[in-house]
């Protein structure tokens, strides 16, 4: 049984992601190209290296963060903890290398591990306990929100001990071989964890019981699969994503920050959809996922560079989500 | 599939042009960056702002992240402005370290930066126009000492226990009653974001709690108009000394429903801040730290000039 599924599921995914995902990443790149154009044209400051880095450097921690929301919106859940996971994960960070003073390898692996513990907690709870997606993750949501301002005492735990801990996001490897292009070390960071995901979705068992369980659940166990192992196995990848999320945020800012977090997930599951993963699950890619995440930043930092007044800031971010998600429903259809 | 693409573009960019403001080249652009945005209190710090701006001649804009938590988002706000070549920039740290690297990158580029609201921990801004939050809580604690007669059991309700002025509030408050006043019994320390519904939630629970309370300190706006809001639904009479004003807060203050409040002069540390910024720009030797300054106010002062005039609705 189990080689039929392997045999069909990808038929299913070459039928969706090089179809229509191709079409919808060509939308959603043309979208990110013309709002570029507009802000160059609109303001002399926009297309400045500095600025460029600045708008990559804001897209680090929302894009791995989007990554990590994608494995599970691919099947059909959702998630939305990652905000909070991701502010969890910092937290323990924080603990291991200021707290116990231990070397930062350690705390580094240390945070990872956090999330993806965390992740295969949801995944049990959705996946053995049977709780929607939506609410076990809202639980987990809350918990470690809680968690994580208990932990740090409430207060922010700095990196000082560490003076290497910056380095993980703020200075530049690349820059340091090609002076023309001091990418922050965060960027590097999206880059790498979007690749690897790219090619875990695409060419993996994982990949593909991912995309088996979002188009049709049902079947896929019907025909002999574990899918509640799967399902726990991809909520444990995301929330490993989620705790490198952890690492380059706290690193950013030189500090665990235990307050922050929340609504952090929507602009994740904005980028999601917006790169053309559906709600529904099944469908989507890593690289629409990360020309989504561009798309709300180089939004933000256009309008800032603008001075567009923030009330109307929002404004227009809501729009163009709807516009976004629209055209792609448009294009289903037609 | 081009016609759509072309919608979204077509709308996108009338949009944009629509709301853009034009840069002129020659103008002394100063932008600030504070905590907040949507809150009345930092209304008043943008109209202080704006004021000065006028008075002096230059260009401001005003932004703020939409909770006092994001502090990774003011960095990009942060970020966003240093591009946009200001003459100098106002800032109000949620964290201090996180904003290092990027205040260094004004000071190699003799950008001038004036802190505001909270200091920022480093020597690189060269003046901060703030409350002494620390002083003004202090205030709010002898006043609740008065009003209650020096003894008895309190609470507090503060906005959140990250933030520096939610530090500063509630040390400067229970410090205060510590030292000078040890019959006064503070029995219980709730946090709830400054939100009004969550404040409201709180207060219930600590009054019901502690059928004894005598009175309780609402520490920002949110938190006064949370308290007031839960003492009135329990219908309980305790002594609410809240913070900031803004309409609610002035009108529970008429009706006596809240004894007093402590007032900051937001708008005077917006305008105070573009000053500075204006008065670096000119090479002109600044204090360190500009106090904004602060008074408690109650029914009886309320319309004195002196104190209507830093009131906000």
């Amino acid at each position: 049984m189990t080689t039929i599924v392997e045999k069909e599921t990808p038929t299913v995914i070459k039928s969706t992601v090089f179809s229509q995902g191709a079409w919808q990443r060509i939308l959603a790149f043309a979208s990110l190209i013309a709002l570029m154009a507009v802000f160059t044209i609109a303001s002399d400051n926009f297309l400045q290296p500095d600025n460029l880095i600045g708008i990559l450097q804001a897209t680090a921690v929302n894009g791995v963060l989007a990554v990590a929301a994608t494995f599970v919106i691919i099947t059909g859940g959702i998630d939305l903890s990652v905000g909070t996971l991701m502010t969890f994960c910092a937290v323990i960070a924080g603990v291991f290398l200021t707290y116990w003073g231990l070397p930062m390898p350690v705390g580094i692996l240390a945070a990872i591990a956090a999330g993806a513990i965390c992740g295969s907690v949801s995944g049990t709870l959705i996946a053995k306990m049977k709780i929607p997606p939506f609410i076990a993750t809202l639980g987990m949501m809350m918990l470690l929100k809680g968690l994580a301002l208990v932990i740090s005492g409430t207060r922010p735990i700095y990196f000082n001990d560490t003076p290497n801990f910056p380095m993980i996001s703020q200075e530049s490897l690349l820059g340091a071989i090609l002076p023309f292009l001091p990418i922050p070390n965060g960027v590097l960071i999206l880059f790498v964890v979007a690749v690897a995901s790219s090619l875990v979705l695409t060419r993996t068992a994982l990949g593909r019981y991912t995309f088996a369980l979002g188009s049709n659940e049902e079947a896929v166990r019907l025909s002999g699969v574990n899918t509640d192992f799967w399902k726990i196995i991809v909520y444990t990848v995301s929330g490993g994503i989620c705790g490198i999320a952890g690492l380059i945020i706290a690193s950013r800012l030189n500090s665990a920050q235990p307050a922050l977090g929340q609504g952090y997930e929507l602009d994740a599951i904005a980028a999601v959809v917006i790169g053309g993963t559906s709600l529904s699950g099944g469908r989507g890619t890593i690289l629409g996922t990360i020309i989504g995440a561009l798309i709300i930043s180089v939004l933000t930092n256009g309008l800032r560079i603008l001075s567009v007044a923030q009330e109307w800031q929002t404004v227009v971010t809501g729009v163009i989500i709807i516009l976004a998600v629209y055209a792609d429903i448009l294009r289903r259809k037609g | 599939m081009w016609s759509r693409r072309t919608l979204i573009g077509a709308i996108s960019i009338g949009t944009l042009i629509g709301f853009a403001v034009p840069a002129a080249a020659q103008e002394t652009y100063i932008p600030l960056i504070s905590k907040g945005f949507q809150h009345q209190f930092w209304q008043a710090v943008k109209t202080g702002a704006e004021q000065a701006a006028k008075d002096y001649n230059v260009r401001i804009t005003f932004e703020g992240p939409d909770s006092e938590t994001m502090v990774d988002k003011q960095i990009d706000m942060l970020s966003a402005a240093l591009a946009k070549n200001p003459k100098a920039i106002g800032f109000a740290a949620l964290d201090s370290q996180a904003a290092i690297p990027l205040l260094r990158k004004a000071q190699t580029a003799k950008i001038p930066v004036i802190a505001f609201d909270s200091g920022v921990d480093s020597d690189i801004p060269l003046s901060t126009a703030a409350t002494n939050n620390l002083a003004a809580a202090a205030l709010a604690a002898d006043k609740m000492a008065e009003l209650i007669g020096g003894e008895g059991d309190i609470a507090l309700v503060v906005h959140d226990q990250t933030s520096r002025t939610g530090i500063d509030r509630r040390d400067g408050f229970v410090n205060r009653i510590k030292e000078k006043y040890p019959k006064i019994n503070i029995v219980s320390i709730q946090y709830g974001s400054g939100d009004h519904l969550k404040s409201t939630e709180i207060t219930k629970s600590v009054l019901q709690a502690n059928p004894k309370l005598k009175g309780i300190f609402g520490a920002n706006e949110g938190s006064a108009i949370g308290v007031v809001n839960g003492a009135r639904e329990m219908n309980r009479k305790v002594v609410i000394i809240g913070y900031d004003s803004g309409k609610q807060q002035k009108q529970a203050i008429q009706e006596g429903l809240m004894a007093g409040a402590i007032t900051q002069n937001p708008v005077g540390i917006g305008y105070k801040t573009v000053e500075a910024a204006v008065k670096a720009l000119k090479g002109e030797k600044l204090e360190k730290i500009i106090d904004t300054g602060f008074f408690y106010y109650d029914k009886s002062n309320m319309s004195d000039p002196k104190i209507a005039a830093v009131l906000y609705d």
